[in-house]
């Protein structure tokens, strides 16, 4: 029997904090874990499947996060595919109870980034004593760079215009502005985004996702169980995951790893583009969101630009696309997926005051991790309100 | 560029160091296997293409084109900070395989996507290995 429409999204919450100096990882994912599962009712005590990753949790890092909390769950996964992990992370749960493995998933993330001065964008790509990395380190590749290289092959492919990938930070900030939350909330437009210091060419600062503290927690159980909890019952209606790499020379760099895990998500819900009401979509870059809205389906190879102008992926438009503001505007502490969960929960929830869109019924989620010219995972989520 | 790239020493495993020590020679080595032709890069000891381990080695003409770049202007990175802006890119080699390189010896803003480039080699401070790091310049 298929999973889709038996697992559901019980209790989400997400860390108001973006700067934490005080704070460590585990001290925000447990304030993260009080917070989720008071909101849909349940303790500790019922939790018996952990699901974490973080940037600093290593090997063993689900273990001890296991311990900080005093849990002794009978599944475990500390999986980590970067960014995309947490929306991962719903689908490894969804199996789990499915099969029988746990009942009650805590899923959790915490991370003090910008109060430890990460320079995740432009200060990781060193040198390193790691052959696989070999290839990689020589040639001082940023984060930002690898997805600058991107950017570069759909301009060059398809005309896609700074102009184009400017309108998806001006949206972005636009949605903060109703998100009390949000880290950058003040109005930008287009121009001040091209007028922004080049990073790496053709993406500028404004271009880039923030860097914040942060942490949030996802409550996951059986669909059963959710429908006597506290809060409207979110079903996981489809899932996916996909990872992109060098194959054996000749990337296809435009191609990402949400063509094959959103098509499976898709197919599994049995939803078409039309049904779908809202996304949520890792918006490391610019570039990234316009990728994915191609990848997803949402337009053709190389429509993306047109696609996201005009305000079709705005509050209002026939697309909304992270109403929160994104990592663009709201809030980036490393790595970004769980965010993309708990906002479209709460959507589907119809609890987003200003933010809300209106008769929201499904939406659809896709984290990217990794860097996108170089090795991404994809994972995709189509939720719906029962 | 005011400061050259100072290119971090790659670290080699048996499978990797052909590559390596062939750059170190001034020469490509790809791999093509010898059981269904493929030409495969990054190398390993099995062919990824149908896992046959009649790996051979070829030297590649180290002419190619620019398949996409970046000039990146921000690095914190030391050895990449001084030398900014730097251009990243992918170069497409004629034989196929794309290769995450510098592009050097021109103003970055004269490099554009398909512009043909050469191959050229850095040797690396390493009083171990004979290494070199492969770059390309305007051909």
């Amino acid at each position: 029997m298929t999973l889709s429409g038996q697992i559901a999204i019980a209790g989400v919450y997400e860390h108001p904090t973006r700067w934490a100096p005080e704070k460590t990882e585990f001290q925000i994912m447990a304030e993260c874990a009080r917070g989720a599962l008071r909101d849909c009712g349940l303790s500790l005590d019922d939790v018996d499947g952990l699901f974490a990753a973080s940037m600093s949790m290593g090997a063993m890092g689900v273990c001890n996060l296991a311990e900080y909390l005093n849990l002794k769950p009978r599944h475990l996964d500390g999986t980590n595919i970067g960014g995309s992990s947490f929306v991962a992370h719903v689908s490894h749960a969804a199996a789990a109870i499915h099969a029988g493995l746990c009942e009650v998933a805590l899923i959790l993330y915490g991370s003090t980034a910008a109060s430890n001065a990460l320079a995740i964008g432009t200060g990781l790509g060193g040198g390193g004593r790691d052959p696989a990395q070999a290839f990689v380190s020589p040639y001082g590749m940023t984060t930002v760079g690898s997805y600058a290289l991107v950017a570069q092959r759909h301009m060059h492919e398809y005309g896609t215009t700074s102009e184009q990938l400017a309108e998806i930070a001006v949206t972005m900030r636009r949605h903060a502005a109703l998100n009390p939350e949000a880290k950058m909330r003040a109005p930008i437009e287009v121009a001040d985004v091209l007028a922004s210091r080049v990073i790496s060419e053709p993406l500028h600062l404004l271009d880039c996702c923030i860097i914040s503290d942060g942490g949030g927690a996802v409550v996951v159980t059986s669909a059963e169980r959710a429908r006597d909890l506290a809060r409207p019952v979110v079903l996981l209606q489809g899932c996916g995951e996909a990872v992109c790499h060098q194959e054996v020379g000749a990337p296809d760099l435009l191609t990402i790893a949400a063509s094959q895990s959103g098509a499976q998500a898709l197919g599994m819900a049995g939803v078409s583009h039309d049904d779908v009401d809202l996304c949520t979509i890792y918006d490391s870059f610019t570039i990234t969101l316009l990728l994915t809205l191609e990848n997803l389906g949402f337009c053709k190879p190389g429509e993306g630009g047109a696609f996201v102008e005009g305000g079709r992926i705005g509050l209002g438009g026939a697309l909304p696309v992270n109403p929160d503001g994104g990592g663009l505007s709201s809030n980036h502490p490393g790595m970004r997926g769980i965010f993309l969960v708990i906002e479209a929960a709460r959507q589907l929830r119809g609890e987003c005051s200003e933010r809300q869109v209106e008769g929201a019924e499904v939406a659809m989620v896709h984290g990217t991790g990794g860097t996108l010219g170089i090795l991404h995972t994809g994972a995709t989520l189509v939720l719906a309100r029962a | 560029m005011a400061v050259e790239l100072q290119h971090p020493v790659p670290a080699a495993s048996w499978e990797t160091r052909a590559w390596w020590e062939g750059c170190g020679r001034g020469e490509l080595v790809l791999q093509r296997c010898g059981a269904c032709g493929k030409v495969q890069h990054k190398p390993r000891a099995v062919c990824a293409t149908c896992l046959s381990s009649e790996i051979e080695h070829f030297v590649a003409s180290g002419r190619g084109q620019v398949y996409t770049f970046t000039v990146t202007h921000q690095n914190q990175a030391p050895g990449f900070r001084e030398a900014c802006p730097y251009v990243l890119a992918y170069v497409e080699l004629e034989e196929g395989p794309r290769l995450l390189t510098n592009v050097i010896g021109c103003d970055p803003g004269e490099v554009s996507v398909g512009m043909p480039v050469v191959v050229d080699f850095a040797p690396v401070d390493d009083e171990r290995e004979a290494f070199a790091v492969p770059r390309f310049r305007p051909a």
